[in-house]
């Protein structure tokens, strides 16, 4: 079990030699604002129709504003120009110790949900939600079937009932095989 | 004027209507508590309903009633989940949602409850005395001035970051900005970084952004930390502490009656809305209160929850003065509204006061009304509700990805959307272990298609920047933006110079 002690502690993290995660990502953002920068700088206006370049704006006048100013933001934080408090609040999730969390049920969930919305269409939505509900309360360590497939599957048909009957939203409830 | 009041009374109190005003409360707030159905979808859905009834009165009664429990069903999701399914309501989270953590789910719902109530009713009576002088202060409003005041809502953002996030915060808005422009927009009519998918060239959906900011990354920090599900003291989410002191609401009671007003005058605005106002709404008291109180805000200030709650009701009613009075929606909801008005042949606008009186004045009674019904009927319902939080982890975080997932899905009915708001919702995780807040992201992309289409506009009427020295409101608004966002920075490099000063002296 982990829990409390290691999160109600507060650590300062960010004096270490190697780079925080923060920095990482203001880095990965900063290519992303490079590539964005570069399309409506260089290849964007390339389509644009010869009476539309006598206008004041083009539709890449908004995003090259945008793209120097996240550049800029994006540099700031890489310099560390900002200093922070350096520490990580009481209840936040240390990512430096990441595996003292259950870190495995979270990516299967998330597993889980992709497969869902594949199989959305394929199996219907009353299958594909029954299947959903039931395998993720299971990996997450509930054992009482009998109460949990009841619920679930009056979930899937109430839900269903509401978008498609009440509220007129088309809603495949079964296989793809019987028809609608 | 009083004539006026009583023929709106009368129709408003009569039987029917009543029944109207009950039954719109009540359908707005159960479909409204699903993350995706926002107000303007449930009204949509009504309108046939309205139209069957014949009577424009009661027709627009009904609607009204079903806005206003729209909104307060959507503050419930954001409050107890973490799952705000409306923009106006995103605000409501953060402070909502850490009180529904500390087990005080109960007393936030009350406080949204209360603080709803009285921004609606003093919207209400704001819309009775100036609704036809301020249809005329809206009309100063242009494109260069709407430019103006989204930059400052963007720039009050500065407001959520704590010391040394302005730059995050500032980022993270930009991102939400760059996300905006993917896909057609309304001013070119060319598809913008869509890299060729079909699927991009609408855009991304908001609803898919707002769970894959919010609710995932929450549901995905339960399931990472299962302490999480206990409430901070330890006891497995009790539901305590219904009621709120006297203390409390003597603390919250200014934050309402200025937010109710402010929230009303941004609502007047067309195109402005409820969002902006609750956004506004909350940076604002943020930033006027105390250093100490400053500190609870996003982490269960009583004031971050009445502050949005208060300013976004007031702005729904305030709203309703453009298109009662001028005919211009303004906002996507009341648009809907004046469809279903014009579908009952009735012609909001300037004549509409003197032609059909006793529609005007019902429908600005009915909205007192509403409010009203909606705190008797909600209040007693809380205990209910908020029970929601005492299902175990292992059944309440299935469905909060579930429900996550519909929100995504029913609004395109399209399965790609769930991909997305997967792949989007792991970023948004990584980004919160890094400390960077994610509502600023949220913020920039709601605002984002607002902010291009006023700016594009602004540039052709003066054919280029010009517009930013001619209007000085314009001008005066931009200059209040960039103070916003040097103010915080100024702050805290004063404060940690003086710290250091402090430390060489030992």
């Amino acid at each position: 079990m982990c829990g409390r002690p290691l999160l109600a502690a507060h650590y300062s993290s960010r004096g270490d030699t190697t780079m925080a995660l923060d920095r990482w990502i203001a880095l990965i953002i900063l290519i992303m604002c490079t590539g964005y920068a570069y399309t409506a700088f260089f290849t964007m206006d390339d389509m644009l129709a010869p009476f539309m370049r006598r206008d004041p704006i083009w539709p890449s006048t908004f995003p090259k504003v945008l793209s120097v100013l996240g550049i800029v933001a994006a540099l700031l934080i890489i310099f560390g120009f900002e200093k922070g408090d350096g520490q990580i609040k009481a209840g936040e999730i240390n990512y430096r110790r990441l595996q003292d969390y259950k870190i495995g049920q979270a990516a299967v969930l998330l597993g889980l949900m992709v497969a869902y919305a594949l199989l959305l269409r394929p199996l219907g939505f009353i299958g594909s939600t029954v299947g959903f509900l039931i395998i993720g309360s299971v990996l997450l360590g509930e054992r009482r079937l009998h109460i949990l497939i009841p619920v679930a599957v009056m979930a899937a048909f109430g839900i269903w009932y509401l978008v498609q009957e009440v509220l007129g939203i088309f809603l495949r409830p079964w296989p793809f095989v019987f028809g609608i | 004027m009083l004539e006026g009041l009583m023929i709106g009374l009368a129709t408003a109190f009569s039987f029917t209507n009543i029944l109207m005003v009950i039954g719109g409360c009540l359908i707005g707030t159960f479909i409204g508590m699903l993350p995706g159905l926002g107000p303007m979808s449930i009204i949509a859905i009504m309108i046939p309903v309205a139209i069957s009834i014949g009577d424009p009165s009661t027709a627009l009664i009904l609607l009204a009633g079903v806005y206003y429990g729209a909104i307060f069903g959507g503050s419930t999701s954001s409050i107890l989940i973490n799952a705000p399914g409306v923009a106006s309501t995103v605000a409501s989270s953060f402070d909502g949602y850490p009180l529904a953590r500390q087990g005080k789910a109960g007393k936030a719902l009350t406080v949204a409850a209360i603080s709803s109530f009285a921004g609606g009713t003093i919207g209400a009576i704001l819309l009775l005395i100036f609704a036809p002088a301020l249809s005329s202060v809206a009309l100063l409003f242009g494109s260069p001035e709407y430019f103006a005041l989204m930059v400052v809502g963007l720039s009050a953002i500065a407001a959520f970051a704590g010391t040394g996030q302005v730059a995050k915060a500032l980022l993270m808005t930009f991102v939400g900005l760059m996300l905006a422009t993917i896909g057609e927009g309304v001013l070119f009519n060319m598809p913008r970084f869509t890299f060729g998918i079909m699927d991009l060239q609408s855009g991304l959906g908001f609803i898919t952004l707002a769970m894959a900011m919010f609710a995932l990354p929450e549901a995905l920090y339960l399931v990472l930390d299962p302490s999480r599900s206990k409430t901070e003291d330890g006891s497995n989410n009790e539901i305590k502490d219904l009621r709120i002191t006297r203390g409390e609401a003597r603390q919250i009671a200014p934050v309402i009656a200025r937010q109710s007003v402010q929230g009303f005058l941004i609502g007047v605005l067309p195109g402005a809305g409820a969002t902006i106002a609750s956004f506004l709404g909350y940076a604002v008291e943020r930033n006027i209160a105390t250093k100490e109180e400053q500190e609870q805000f996003g982490k269960g200030s009583l004031k971050g929850l009445a502050a949005p709650e208060s300013a976004n009701n007031a702005a729904c009613t305030g709203s309703f003065v453009p298109l009662l009075t001028l005919g211009i929606p303004g906002s996507g909801t009341t648009a809907i509204l004046l469809g279903a008005l014009i579908a009952l042949n009735v012609q909001p606008g300037p004549r509409l006061m003197i032609d059909e009186p006793q529609i005007f004045w019902a429908v600005i009674i009915s909205m007192y009304l509403g409010n009203l019904v909606l705190l008797i009927l909600n209040l007693p319902l809380i205990p209910y509700i908020a029970k929601v939080l005492l299902v175990p982890r292992t059944f309440l975080i299935p469905f909060i990805l579930f429900f996550t997932m519909m929100g995504a899905y029913i609004g395109q009915n399209n399965a790609t959307e769930l991909l997305l708001l997967v792949g989007l919702g792991v970023a948004a995780t990584i980004l919160r272990f890094a400390d960077y807040p994610l509502a600023p992201l949220l913020i920039g992309f709601i605002l984002g298609p607002m902010l291009e289409n006023n700016f594009s506009r602004s540039m052709n009427l003066y054919d280029g920047i010009g517009f930013v020295v001619e209007r000085p409101m314009t001008l005066g608004l931009l200059i209040l933006a960039a103070f916003l966002i040097v103010l915080p920075s100024y702050r805290a490099r004063r404060a940690r110079i003086r710290a250091m000063g402090v430390a060489d002296g030992d």
